[in-house]
């Protein structure tokens, strides 16, 4: 039996990459479309767009020292209560913090030097168990056709939503065993029609490659575990991906959660919701997650700066996170009884032209 | 192939390029410094995505859409997932002006 039917649930939608959705977000003229973007003088997204090693160099020295300092106290702790708010903190940084970092670095906009971002992106990568190779490409495919069902390999709002999967999730329970199993999958030299669909020939190879050097290094830290019959050396890798993995889904969710699908306007797909500097240092700024899709070659340092450039034609950001899971979980709760059912965020006074091109509106 | 005056040297920001639409085709002129021009296809090999709103970085043009890079010189794919190579055009600075050669129908 395929064991990814045991970890995978039935959708309203077929929301697969290679089903009939697919060629309906051909014929509707969703895939690779041209997206509305708030105009910016060239000269200000020049300055915006500029690279620089510093911030970054600075920000990933703070987590790695974060990583540190509370994995060592996990350590010396072990065995008494008092270790619990070291990893605590330690599977916050080493997944919830490991996401932006991926994020960012894929998009190889952290640092001006590449081989910085390639790095940083292959070891949050890891952290993240995500095959480097598939969510490079993954990824490009999101900014291609963001929310678009049957091209989009990165929704996580489906709809009816899995309230069960988001619920276990929120401890990695659902997606961590997927995880895995897609590494593995890899490593045995599969690449499944949705992953094909995203990465050309050219580049399989390598997928297959980091499939393999993943799950061998997950199985030594595995085989260390049971050789010392301890919990611990999994409590350092592997496991934080699961118990650190909660604050990425509060931060992370948002983005898209209760919005439009099949829609070419980032503004009613996408949500940006205003967050503390903690928040922020955590989550690389990704809070301002319209500004990112409709200028992905802004460095996360300098999308508060682009938020103000664009502000005044984007809908009123959420003022806190507590505010956007207010609009958030009400709306999802109506999606369990009515799918079609999503938020239309209200474009300010003035602002350029959205035109609606999927006809099932309700909301 | 013509050589074509596709723009005033001033018209281009240093570390910056232009887009130039000639014959149905469109192309990417790039000013790295001074008097050092390039010109490619102006769309990139991943998804045609126009290269004239990326980022010029040293010699390599960044596409706006997925952040993919080519070598300008060369126009070899560097940064997937840009992962053909563009085609390059000869390009110089003849009195203030800067010409291409590039194809004609």
């Amino acid at each position: 039996m395929d064991v990814m039917r045991l970890i995978t649930f039935p959708m309203e939608r077929d929301y697969s990459l290679t089903g009939p959705e697919r060629q309906s977000a051909f014929d509707k003229g969703l895939a690779g479309a041209e997206w509305y973007r708030t105009p910016v003088n060239r000269k200000v997204l020049k300055s915006l767009m500029k690279r620089t090693d510093w911030p970054a160099t600075r920000d990933i020295a703070i987590w790695v020292a974060v990583l540190v300092g509370s994995g060592a106290g996990g350590i010396l702790l072990w065995g008494s209560w008092w270790a619990l708010p070291f990893f605590f903190v330690y599977g916050v940084f080493y997944a919830s913090a490991a996401d932006s970092r991926w994020h960012e670095c894929g998009h190889g906009t952290a640092f001006k030097t590449r081989w910085k971002n390639d790095a940083v992106y292959e070891l949050a990568s890891f952290l993240m168990m995500r095959n480097s190779v598939v969510w490079r490409w993954s990824h490009a495919r999101h900014h291609t056709d963001t929310i678009i069902v049957g091209r989009d390999p990165e929704i996580s709002g489906m709809r009816p939503p899995q309230l069960i999967v988001l619920c276990l999730n929120v401890f990695g329970i659902v997606a961590v065993p997927q995880g895995l199993v897609a590494l593995a999958r890899n490593a045995a030299g599969i690449l499944p029609p949705d992953e094909a669909d995203l990465i050309p020939e050219t580049e399989r190879r390598k997928a297959i490659r980091v499939g393999r050097i993943h799950i061998a290094l997950y199985v030594l830290v595995a085989l260390v575990s049971m050789w010392s019959w301890s919990l611990l050396p999994l409590m350092i890798i592997g496991l934080p991906r699961a118990y650190g993995i909660w604050l990425l889904l509060v931060m992370g969710l948002p983005q898209h959660l209760g919005l439009a699908e099949d829609v070419l306007d980032y503004r009613i797909n996408s949500r940006t919701v205003l967050m503390n500097p903690i928040q922020r240092f955590i989550y690389w700024n990704m809070n301002y997650h319209i500004e990112h899709h409709m200028y992905p070659m802004v460095p996360y340092h300098a999308l508060p700066k682009l938020h103000e450039v664009v502000k005044h034609d984007l809908p009123a950001p959420n003022p806190s996170l507590w505010d956007a899971w207010s609009e958030i979980i009400p709306c999802v709760l109506r999606q369990l009884r009515d799918p079609r059912h999503f938020i239309r965020p209200q474009l300010p006074e003035g602002a350029g032209e959205w035109e609606p091109v999927q006809s099932n509106l309700t909301a | 192939m013509p050589w074509i005056d596709a723009c005033a040297l001033v018209d281009i920001e240093e570390e910056d390029l232009v887009r130039l639409d000639h014959d149905g085709r469109t192309y990417a002129i790039y000013r790295i410094w001074d008097e050092e021009v390039y010109c490619t296809d102006g769309l990139c090999t991943h998804e045609k995505v126009h290269l004239a709103d990326g980022l010029v970085i040293d010699h390599t043009i960044e596409c706006p859409k997925h952040n993919g890079q080519f070598d300008v010189r060369s126009g070899t794919a560097i940064r997937s997932p840009a992962c053909e190579a563009l085609s390059t055009y000869p390009a110089r600075v003849v009195d203030g002006r800067v010409l291409v050669e590039i194809p004609s129908t």
